[in-house]
């Protein structure tokens, strides 16, 4: 482009004074082509090879730098960092090498360590876990979200009704083509009817499910990444409440190549999410020309563990039908409620208004309700026609296993056993909830309102040595490395406001959390 | 845009026209025949000068683009009637329907785009649901719309285009009834130390150890040869049809392509294009060299595609092959890889019905080439799983078995999305400690095969029809090029429509496997029982004579 400037200058001046031209011509021969024979040819040709030399280079300049902003924009603290930005050079050595065989773009990205301090916890918790007898000095796993309060009843039940459940009861109906054929992708029928069943039993009160809008998956995972490819294309974008769950970024964006947009919640509203930020968040997305498909929601959220009252509902609600948008509520906390507030489902608001359903969709699963995450059964619940459709065929690349699928059939068509397990459930999250709570306070450690989930959400901004996302992974690390307990901070979570941290207590017993607390103490008093 | 562009070419005119007057004469006439040339010239014409060319090429572009990708994303040629047909779909049976509907996808891409008050789907959802009018689907749901019963229903129809194994389910349901309880309950092994932590709770997505561990035993059994498979090499998915999506987003992106040798598996179409937006270009085999694999063919596809400005990352082989059932041999395994090396592309090998082997020539692994050779394994996929050879396709389990770290570090993480329960993980470790149930599976699976396929072959020749020689798999790929009346997809379609209404008996035609030659169809016949096959061949010979009078 810089080139043929100075040729076009010397246009000009040539055009007056006709004597010295050639000279000029032989000195800028592009001038002389512009003006010779073919000069209109040549004259559009040139700057138009230029141009298209130029669209390669940006091109070949861009692509690796989009890739580096798909491996989300959060998370810093120095050595993180290094880790993230490291990725879209892989990529071009990749690209450039001629003897080893090529990975897909998408593939290294995907393939790099982890970057999140949510999963570095993880992995490091799970090489050195805790153990009261075998491993007293080992990570306090806080940061996944398993339900291990009523292991116990499960076992009962699987050790009074295995036989029956998986291979059928007395010689009865159920063939062995049943478990071992090829079975619809989308789950058995006799468990779409089952799970409705056990749905509105969590939801309480008159909700009703209908077994013939339900897509099963395998895990809440797959549930959401299908929802993500059938409602946008690559590059448009969900709008996210956040603190978000630090997997949405996994699921919602790595194979369907979907922005999320974080739209902050902050602490004064007890992170109930406005509708004038959802707006704002809108409006600057389709200023950058992003188009936005939908909310997701999660409620009960996850991490702050509230409730979405009704009225908030209501205005998601009318917001999307505004905005022509989508709405996926995750509601796989449902039932894992253990405060006052009612928990208001997604489904109960349409069932009460007339509104346009196709822009609804629910994602629910049985990893933490009925605290089975191991045998990976998710649910899609759409009214929308083509979602449905497209969702079922996609279920070719994530479906149960025939026989968790023939178990679970009778496991949630016991409804004394389901209505039994729901309650002690609750009752027992509440208790570890109250105690791990009273626990933090004593420590001078609050935490958010919350009545659903797994989670605490605590404010530990006092022990920050710097208010800022730095403090708080300074803080984390200390924590895990330290103290050996592993949160997950806020930022992983793309809270806004430093300082606050996810702490998963249903993985503990109740002799756990004085371990626990006093970890936590050791840690705050070096902080202070 | 536009228009300010060229208003601001129309300012410029103007100024050039004062300038042009005070230079020489002749350029005046040139001048306003061609304005461009005039705006070069002219003050400003330096900058005006290539921005309007470069704004032009960019429109050119542009256009150049919207009109390419429509053409490029059906594959199948031919011009269709119904331009805007795309809203409609179902209706089963019509053979222009079925072809229509395959076509217009494309389509439907675009319709969603402008559409303004409906609520938006994605494009790519939309396609995906479009789909499933191919004959393929529509025989699939009218067997389960009437499937047939030997007592309940004699008339339904008989299935013989899913590939399911219902053989020896026997042996399983016995393994199932003694052992189930204390498989899931941990009871087989060492007290209850697992205890229901090991089952309910979140395990490694990719698979337990334990099981992969099991898995690679049993490959190496399977395989029947010195090859042995390294278990940390091993990643798990639900089912192998995950295991295939999973190698083609990390071995391509989108808009790449893989080699697929003809005629291929229906579904590779689903797992490879769906979500990874990779393109399949058929490597085109014919049986005059029994459908076997030649590197000649393979070398004009991918230069073809280059000319097309398509990247190939990979060559896909079905290893036997499905539908034809025939087995690659080692030099033609040697070949591939040299052919892979030369062009520094993948090779994904699907290797799921190794295990059902009935013939006499020996199956050779890719595993063990790659044995033997220690160069190049990084460019080497394997893809298998437990519904075809231990006839469990409702457990869905799938295996990747790969060389490359990052595809295996990447897959791993993917398998986030498609994981097995860990119930049937548990299960399937105590079914494969069982050796002896498995020896015995293997040996009494693979003999009833062999009397199967040599049942329903000869009772087909009786009829005079042909099949190729077939070594493995749950087919045999009929020759049925005497029975249609014209020599071209249309005639097999017809005939695939005569055996399905009229006869019967769901097969999958050639043409949905993308075979180049009409008139060949793909029978599975492990779903049938003994008693089955005079049934059928009784249904397929009144067909046959009817198309032998009427032609």
């Amino acid at each position: 482009m810089t080139r043929p400037r100075t040729p076009d200058h010397q246009t000009e001046s040539q055009a007056r004074k006709p004597a010295g031209a050639t000279a000029m011509r032989l000195i800028v021969p592009l001038q002389g082509v512009v003006q010779g024979r073919g000069g209109l040819i040549l004259g559009s040709l040139i700057p138009c090879a230029l141009f298209y030399f130029f669209q390669l280079y940006l091109k070949r300049h861009r692509s690796p730098k989009s890739d580096s902003n798909n491996i989300s924009p959060s998370q810093s603290s120095s050595n993180l960092a290094g880790l993230q930005r490291s990725s879209s050079r892989s990529n071009l050595s990749s690209r450039g090498s001629i003897g080893r065989v090529q990975v897909s773009s998408r593939a290294s990205s995907i393939a790099k360590p982890n970057d999140s301090p949510y999963y570095i916890g993880l992995d490091k918790a799970s090489e050195d876990p805790y153990d009261r007898f075998y491993n007293p000095n080992g990570i306090i796993q806080l940061g996944l979200s398993e339900n291990r309060l009523c292991f116990d009843l499960i076992e009962k039940w699987l050790s009074e009704n295995l036989n029956d459940s998986v291979i059928g009861s007395n010689g009865g109906e159920l063939s062995i083509t049943g478990i071992a054929g090829y079975q619809p992708f989308d789950g058995l029928m006799e468990l779409k009817v089952a799970m409705a069943g056990f749905m509105s039993q969590i939801m309480g009160r008159a909700v009703s499910f209908d077994p013939s809008l339900m897509v099963l998956t395998s895990g809440a995972t797959p549930a959401l990444e299908i929802l993500c490819f059938c409602l946008a294309d690559p590059g448009n974008a969900f709008l996210v409440p956040t603190p978000y769950y630090p997997g949405f970024d996994r699921d919602m964006r790595w194979r369907t190549g979907v922005e999320l947009i974080p739209v902050h919640c902050r602490s004064a509203d007890n992170f109930i999410i406005s509708l004038t930020a959802l707006d704002q968040a809108f409006n600057q997305a389709r200023k950058r020309g992003v188009k936005v498909r939908g909310i997701l929601i999660s409620n009960p959220s996850n991490p702050v563990g509230n409730l979405l009252p009704r009225e908030t509902l209501n205005n998601i609600l009318d917001f999307a039908q505004e905005k022509n948008i989508h709405i996926i509520s995750d509601e796989i906390f449902a039932g894992s409620t253990y405060g006052n507030e009612e928990f208001v489902s997604m489904a109960e608001i349409l069932d009460s208004e007339g509104i346009d359903k196709s822009r609804i969709h629910l994602v629910y699963g049985l990893s933490k309700d009925l605290s089975l995450p191991g045998f990976r059964v998710g649910v899609i619940y759409s009214f929308n026609e083509s979602v449905f459709v497209a969702a079922k065929r996609l279920t070719r690349f994530s479906a149960i296993s025939a026989p968790t699928q023939w178990l679970l059939v009778s496991m949630l068509s016991d409804t004394r056993f389901t209505r039994a397990y729901i309650e002690t459930s609750k009752k027992r999250i509440r208790e570890i909830h109250d105690l791990f709570v009273a626990g933090l306070n004593q420590l001078g450690i609050r935490s958010a309102m919350s009545s659903a989930g797994f989670y605490c959400w605590a404010d530990m901004s006092g022990l920050i040595l710097s208010y800022s996302e730095k403090g708080e992974l300074e803080l984390w690390d200390k924590l895990l490395n330290v103290a050996k307990i592993n949160v997950t901070p806020g930022s992983a979570c793309h809270c806004i406001e430093p300082g606050w941290f996810r702490c998963c207590f249903t993985t503990l017993s109740q002799e756990d959390i004085p371990i626990v607390m006093e970890r936590i103490r050791k840690v705050a008093e070096t902080c202070k | 845009m536009t228009r300010t562009r060229f208003s601001r070419t129309g300012s410029s005119e103007e100024e050039a026209k004062p300038t042009t007057s005070s230079g020489g004469g002749g350029g005046t006439a040139m001048r306003v025949i061609v304005p461009l040339q005039g705006v070069v010239q002219g003050r400003g014409g330096l900058f005006l000068g290539s921005v309007i060319p470069c704004a032009l090429f960019y429109f050119l572009q542009l256009y150049l683009r919207r009109n390419r990708s429509e053409p490029s994303t059906p594959p199948p040629p031919q011009p269709t009637e119904g331009e805007e047909s795309s809203p409609s779909s179902s209706s089963t049976g019509q053979l222009a329907e079925v072809s229509v509907l395959q076509r217009s996808l494309s389509r439907s891409h675009l319709s969603p785009r402008s559409a303004g008050g409906p609520i938006f789907v994605s494009g790519r959802a939309v396609s995906v649901a479009k789909r499933g009018d191919s004959p393929y689907d529509v025989g699939m749901r009218k067997v389960s719309e009437n499937p047939y019963d030997e007592l309940e229903n004699p008339d339904g129809v008989f299935q013989l285009g899913l590939a399911e194994n219902k053989l020896s389910l026997d042996l399983v349901r016995d393994w199932l009834a003694d052992n189930a309880r204390d498989a899931i309950l941990g009871g087989g092994r060492s007290g209850a130390e697992l205890g229901i932590g090991g089952i309910a709770s979140y395990q490694p997505f990719d698979g337990l150890m334990e099981l992969k561990v099991a898995v690679a035993g049993f490959m190496s059994q399977v395989m029947e040869k010195s090859v042995s498979f390294s278990p940390s090499q091993i990643i798990l998915t639900a089912g192998a049809a995950a295991a295939i999506e999973m190698l083609s987003f990390c071995l391509a992106d989108s808009g790449n392509a893989f080699l697929v040798p003809t005629p291929y598996y229906p579904c590779f179409d689903r797992d490879l294009k769906w979500r990874s937006g990779v393109e399949i270009i058929p490597v085109p085999c014919r049986s005059a060299d029994n459908f076997s694999l030649s590197i000649m063919a393979l070398d004009r596809a991918f230069n073809q595609a280059k000319k097309r400005g398509i990247k190939v990352r990979g060559i896909i082989i079905s290893n036997p092959s499905n539908p034809v059932g025939n087995l690659l041999d080692r030099e033609t395994l040697y070949g591939l890889l040299d052919f892979a090396r030369e062009k520094n592309i993948h090779i994904v090998s699907n290797e799921i019905f190794s295990g059902s082997t009935h013939g006499d020539e020996e199956f050779v692994s890719m595993a063990e080439i790659i044995d033997l050779e220690d160069l190049d394994r990084n460019r080497v996929h394997i893809v298998y799983g437990l519904s075809k050879d231990l006839s469990l396709p409702g457990f869905r389990v799938g295996i990747i078995y790969s060389f490359n770290e990052n595809v295996l570090a990447a897959a791993k993480k993917l398998t986030r999305f498609s994981s097995i329960s860990v119930l049937s993980q548990r299960l399937l470790v105590s079914m494969f400690s069982d050796t002896k149930f498995i020896q015995n599976f293997i040996e009494i699976n693979r003999a009833r095969l062999r009397g199967m396929y040599i049942k329903f072959v000869s009772g087909l020749k009786q009829l005079g029809i042909k099949c190729i020689k077939s070594n493995g798999g749950f087919y045999c790929w009929a020759d049925m090029r005497g029975l249609i009346c014209s020599y071209s997809e249309k005639g097999e379609l017809e005939l695939w429509e005569k055996l399905l209404n009229i006869a019967k008996v769901n097969v999958t035609p050639g043409s949905c496997c993308h075979c180049i030659e009409p008139g060949w169809f793909r029978f599975c016949f492990t779903t049938l029982t003994e008693k089955d096959i005079p049934v059928i061949m009784e249904r397929i010979r009144k067909i046959s004579e009817t198309c032998k009078s009427s032609c």
